[in-house]
């Protein structure tokens, strides 16, 4: 009886707990909406069958438990049962499949008009370029890194020297423009990973990866790396600004693109030089 | 419905094993210690087993308390902390449950099970459980070279494994890839013996549809870990060269702090392959012998024979053979290429289907049973639940767009906790329960059971389904602290403080079971050799402690299935395996 | 991952097989009584050793298709450059082939119990092997010697690996051989001989086996295959 009790307990318990849990993800600020359908859709579906299972257990248990001179029945096997379970749980599953798959198939197909972002991972911090006026990136190797150049730009590639280079500050967005997020690191695995955007990829050294979003509401979010980097992984944040187009601009006019960076630091080390003789 | 033709012919010679083959222990050392002997070979491994396992509760202590209480205890750093759940991980994953299920439930069960006097190369056997052994001891001095154990993670993914900026970068890593590769020839040794002992030394009449679903998980788990293990032992090779000799099998062109090194040209996405082609047919290798473990624990004690047992043995078979496909459902967030997710997202799903199955018959072998509370049947009511709900929140990280934002999150943690951790040790901790009479000969004490199954269950439970919704919430895994966010509310802190008070209480628990394993050796109430009641053949030892070569002079012959419960017309609620039908002479069995 | 996906359908295959002889659709609960099972009725009934290297060349299957996997998958990436394979490959291929041959010898003289053939074939096959582990070595040192070296490029690691391992294999068969032979040596009846140089003999062409298809790999002859493979489909 005890144990019957108990059992039920468990899933009242965990459905309540479901229901009142404070903790819940954050609100959402991409168009990623469809992602936190489908995991709305899953809690449905399973949330149904792990009541259904625990209840019909403690049913049983409270039914059929031991008492003197039970006996219990003898029923080897139900096949047309079996196959109406299986049935059901295929078109279950099949219901949580098929919307998985439509979104991703839009997660992995990056609209045409979407600005490219780079987010450079290292141990451990975040750096990030944006395209300059010719709205392209440059090439980039792990083999240029050097103090000069932290990001392995390549000093060659007429594209990159126009690029917008961000170290050491947060990265802006303007809202509601598509963004493909290129991925890259120099070191180890990292993960670009803003809660509130949803969408999340590892970062792999020696190639570049992506995924797509558009960006639906201002604010500040935290970054944060979510594959283990190393000692200092948790301490690898940054933070990204969603703000208006026009603040934006203002944003991006006051930063400084690669060429004039190792510019400055050419007139830099020649300053140093000259002063130094 | 017509039964297939059987030999009705009285007095069937029953089969002789020649004395010759059998291996006799000469002294106190070849008895105990170098023994042949599965049953012997088994008590070492879950001995050593749970040693190890201890040493991975103690690990699981020290990270709730700085998950709880971050900076209250100044002794766990950032660099501990990854090291603590680096060995935690690898330890509960591969040397505990791995080594439990298949050398500690898999060497005493099967050849009892199937009728055997022992396993079939005594000797390698006994080499298997040395070699795991010198793994274990191997990976327990990592604890003490300089550096300290690797904090990798227990994925150990490159190239971050394997340079400077990772504690325990210098031996750690070392000593975890060499343990790795021995434990993986010894399991190989003993792989071998319970394969070939469940295909060649069945008893007389024990026809593969006539043996225990325990046998059917164990034999499908070895067979799986047989074919993936050396996945993990190309993946250890490979890693250790590059450790050691500078190769670039996983390391592409890199920057170690600050310095460009000398590797170039491998592919880290490459070991990921690798080591989730072993690291997936694994969840199964530990959840099939638990599959097994349960559906004779719900069968006995409930008195009734297990629903649907064709169904079950299909399942299990589907199962073992789907899980070889599945494997980059842990890499959706890996950058490899974005197409494979619906081939991966599908096959995941669809492993669904058996392993739902599989509840269902479980629970519906509960309908209309005569249910016994004892606690090997606790436990598995525990299993059911806490592998329904594990497996349930599988179908969340499964879908491969539901994992985007799930991935690396405390979600991941609560979710394969729940299905690949308690779980399965609700399924050992049943078993133990249920065969410790058969093993010493004496009864586990019921009080300190019932203490130890409530407070290891609720206790648990209250751990890991409250970290389901941090993980929602989005706090990720692997973080020491969580440090200052905008989206985590002060309530989440409180959360996880009553998950890591929760946790301590259950590591509590664990001590009494080993009080009870060890107070029981001896003072525990005589078991006689069937006190459960059970059909299947490892309760119809002529001795209980079954004695050397099992089965006295005559092996046993089976003339049913492993589950005649509730028999109609029966007069006893169970037939054991080698009771002969009415009418046929009873030569060759053992009352 | 293609490699070892198809080497496990061939096991599933296998499998699959085998358990479509176990009658699993039977209704075990109805069939009470002695049911005389398969491996009594087979004429053929294998003994234990033999289904045990039978699982175990499974597992060592398993791992060369594991190797094989990850050096096709590596060696799709646009930087792979291969290495130029010894001639004296070639050489060692035949000696294998010997070695492989002559322990087929032994096997059929252990069935005719013709003791001096089994010596033979035994220490013709055992030298034969050594012969060849001896030539994988010189072709290391050529390779090493022209500036091929280990950790240089991906693929060099990769095929010293491939042949270490292929190597290693090799010597822990002619630890099997050598108690063989010492059998041979006590004066162990050749009855009783049979089942270990049967067993040498298995190994040994698997081994072959092996070396064949990752000399096709290494020398690239299997891409070629593939891609005629390819064309005759499309």
């Amino acid at each position: 009886m005890a144990v019957a009790i108990i059992l039920l307990l468990v899933a009242v318990a965990s459905v309540l707990f479901h229901i009142f849990s404070p903790w819940w993800w954050t609100p959402l600020a991409s168009n990623w909406g469809y992602i936190d359908d489908t995991i709305t859709l899953t809690f449905w579906i399973t949330g149904a069958v792990f009541s259904a299972v625990v209840v019909f257990m403690a049913y049983c248990v409270f039914r059929f438990r031991h008492t003197e001179g039970r006996r219990a029945a003898y029923n080897p096997e139900n096949k047309k049962l079996e196959w109406w379970l299986s049935i059901g749980t295929a078109i279950g599953v099949a219901a949580m499949l098929a919307p998985g798959l439509v979104v991703w198939h839009q997660f992995v197909t990056v609209p045409a008009d979407a600005t490219e972002v780079e987010v450079m991972g290292q141990q451990w911090m975040w750096s990030y370029r944006l395209p300059g006026k010719d709205g392209r990136l440059g090439t980039s190797d792990a083999r240029n890194v050097s103090s000069d150049n932290p990001m392995g730009l390549n000093p060659d590639d007429p594209a990159g020297k126009d690029d917008v280079v961000i170290q050491n500050d947060d990265l802006h967005l303007p809202v509601g423009k598509p963004v493909k997020v290129l991925l890259r690191s120099i070191d180890v695995l990292h993960d670009f990973y803003v809660p509130e955007f949803r969408a999340k990829m590892d970062m792999i050294p020696g190639s570049v990866t992506y995924y797509w979003l558009t960006p639906t509401r201002t604010g500040t979010f935290d970054v944060l790396c979510a594959e283990l980097c190393g000692a200092a992984h948790a301490q690898m944040r940054s933070k990204v600004v969603v703000e208006e187009e026009k603040e934006y601009h203002a944003w991006l006019e006051k930063q400084h693109t690669f060429a004039e960076l190792s510019g400055q630091r050419d007139v830099a080390k020649a300053a140093y030089k000259t002063g130094s003789e | 419905m017509v039964d297939v033709p059987f030999d009705t012919v009285a007095g069937v010679p029953p089969a002789e094993v020649g004395e010759v083959e059998l291996y006799h222990p000469r002294s106190w050392w070849t008895k105990y210690v170098f023994s042949q002997d599965a049953k012997v070979i088994a008590v070492q491994y879950s001995i050593t087993a749970m040693s190890i396992g201890m040493v991975a509760l103690v690990l699981s202590w020290l990270m709730r308390l700085q998950l709880g209480f971050p900076g209250t205890f100044s002794f766990i750093d950032a660099n501990q902390y990854l090291q603590f759940i680096t060995m935690h991980g690898m330890i509960m994953v591969i040397y505990l449950l791995t080594a439990l299920f298949l050398g500690g439930f898999g060497n005493y069960l099967i050849p009892l099970m199937v009728g055997a006097r022992d396993m079939v190369f005594p000797y390698v056997n006994m080499l298997s459980y040395w070699v795991y052994l010198l793994a274990v001891v191997v990976l327990a001095a990592t604890f003490f070279v300089p550096g300290g154990p690797t904090g990798a993670g227990w994925t150990l993914y490159p190239p971050q494994a394997i340079l400077s900026g990772t504690p325990g970068q210098d031996w750690g890593i070392i000593f975890m890839l060499a343990s790795l590769i021995l434990f993986i020839i010894g399991f190989t040794m003993g792989g071998l013996n319970y394969v070939v002992t469940v295909l060649q030394a069945r008893t007389r009449g024990m026809t593969l549809m006539r043996l225990p679903l325990t046998v059917w998980g164990i034999f499908t788990a070895t067979v799986m870990a047989l074919l993936a293990f050396p996945a993990l032992f190309v993946a250890s090779v490979m890693l250790l060269l590059d450790r050691l000799l500078g190769t670039s099998f996983f390391m592409p062109t890199l920057v170690e702090m600050g310095t460009l090194t000398k590797y170039g040209g491998g592919s880290p996405i490459l070991f990921q392959h690798l080591f989730w082609f072993f690291g997936h047919p694994e969840v199964y290798i530990v959840a099939l012998p638990a599959f097994g473990i349960i559906s004779d624990l719900i069968s006995v004690h409930a008195r009734k024979n297990i629903f649907g047992y064709r169904m079950m043995v299909w399942a299990i078979v589907a199962i073992g053979a789907l899980s070889f496909v599945v494997w980059a459902h842990h890499m959706y967030v890996s950058g490899m290429h974005p197409y494979f997710g619906f081939f991966f997202a599908t096959t995941t799903l669809i492993i669904a289907i058996p392993t739902a199955i599989k509840v269902y018959n479980w629970v519906l072998t509960l309908w209309r049973g005569d249910i016994h509370l004892t606690i090997p049947m606790l436990f598995a009511l525990a299993f059911i639940i806490t592998f329904v709900n594990g497996g349930l929140t599988g179908l969340f990280l499964g879908n491969v767009v539901v994992d985007v934002p799930l991935s690396d999150t405390m979600f991941v943690v609560a979710h394969f906790h729940m299905v690949m951790g308690i779980a399965p040790i609700m399924a050992v901790f049943g078993g133990i329960y249920h065969w410790y009479p058969k093993v010493t000969g004496r009864m586990l004490n019921e009080a300190l059971g019932r203490f130890h199954f409530w407070v290891s269950f609720l206790g648990a439970y209250a751990v890991f389904f409250p970290m389901h919704y941090l993980g929602l919430l989005g706090m990720p895994r692997r973080y020491h602290d969580i440090g200052e966010t905008s989206f985590i509310p002060a309530s989440a802190h409180d959360l996880n403080a009553f998950m890591s008070v929760a946790a301590l209480i259950v590591g509590f628990a664990q001590l009494v079971f080993l009080f009870n394993l060890i107070w029981s050796l001896f003072k525990g109430k005589e078991a006689g050799g069937n006190p459960w009641g059970a059909a299947s053949l490892e309760w119809q030892t002529p001795e209980t402690p079954p004695g050397h070569g099992n089965w006295g002079k005559e092996l046993p012959i089976v003339y049913r299935w492993a589950y005649d419960y509730s028999v109609p017309g029966a007069i006893r609620d169970f037939v054991p395996q080698n009771e002969p039908p009415a009418g046929l002479s009873a030569q060759g069995s053992h009352p | 991952m293609s490699a070892i996906i198809l080497f496990l359908a061939g096991i599933a295959a296998i499998a699959g097989w085998w358990l479509s002889q176990q009658r699993l659709t039977a209704k075990p609960w109805l069939e009470e009584g002695l049911i005389v099972d398969l491996r009594e009725e087979s004429t053929s009934f294998l003994p234990p050793a033999k289904i045990g290297l039978g699982v175990f060349l499974a597992v060592v299957g398993s791992l060369f298709a594991l190797f094989i996997s990850a050096y096709s998958m590596r060696m799709n990436m646009v930087d792979w450059r291969a290495l130029p394979v010894p001639r004296l490959l070639w050489f060692n291929t035949a000696v294998l082939v010997l070695s492989s041959v002559a322990l087929q010898g032994a096997h059929m003289a252990a069935r005719r119990s013709d003791i001096d053939g089994v010596i033979v074939g035994l220490c013709a096959g055992g030298a034969s092997a050594v012969t060849f582990l001896i030539g994988q070595l010189l072709a290391w040192r050529e390779l090493s010697g022209a500036g091929y070296f280990l950790a240089s490029n991906p693929a060099n690691s990769f095929f010293y690996l491939i042949t270490a391992v292929h190597g290693l294999h090799l010597m822990g068969g002619l630890v099997a051989l050598g108690r063989t032979t010492a059998k041979v040596w006590r004066g162990v009846a050749v009855t009783q001989l049979r089942l270990s140089v049967e067993l040498c003999a298995i190994y040994w062409h698997f081994l072959l086996l092996v070396w064949l298809v990752l000399l096709g790999l290494l020398t690239g002859w299997t891409d070629n295959f593939v891609d005629i493979c390819r064309q005759l489909l499309s």
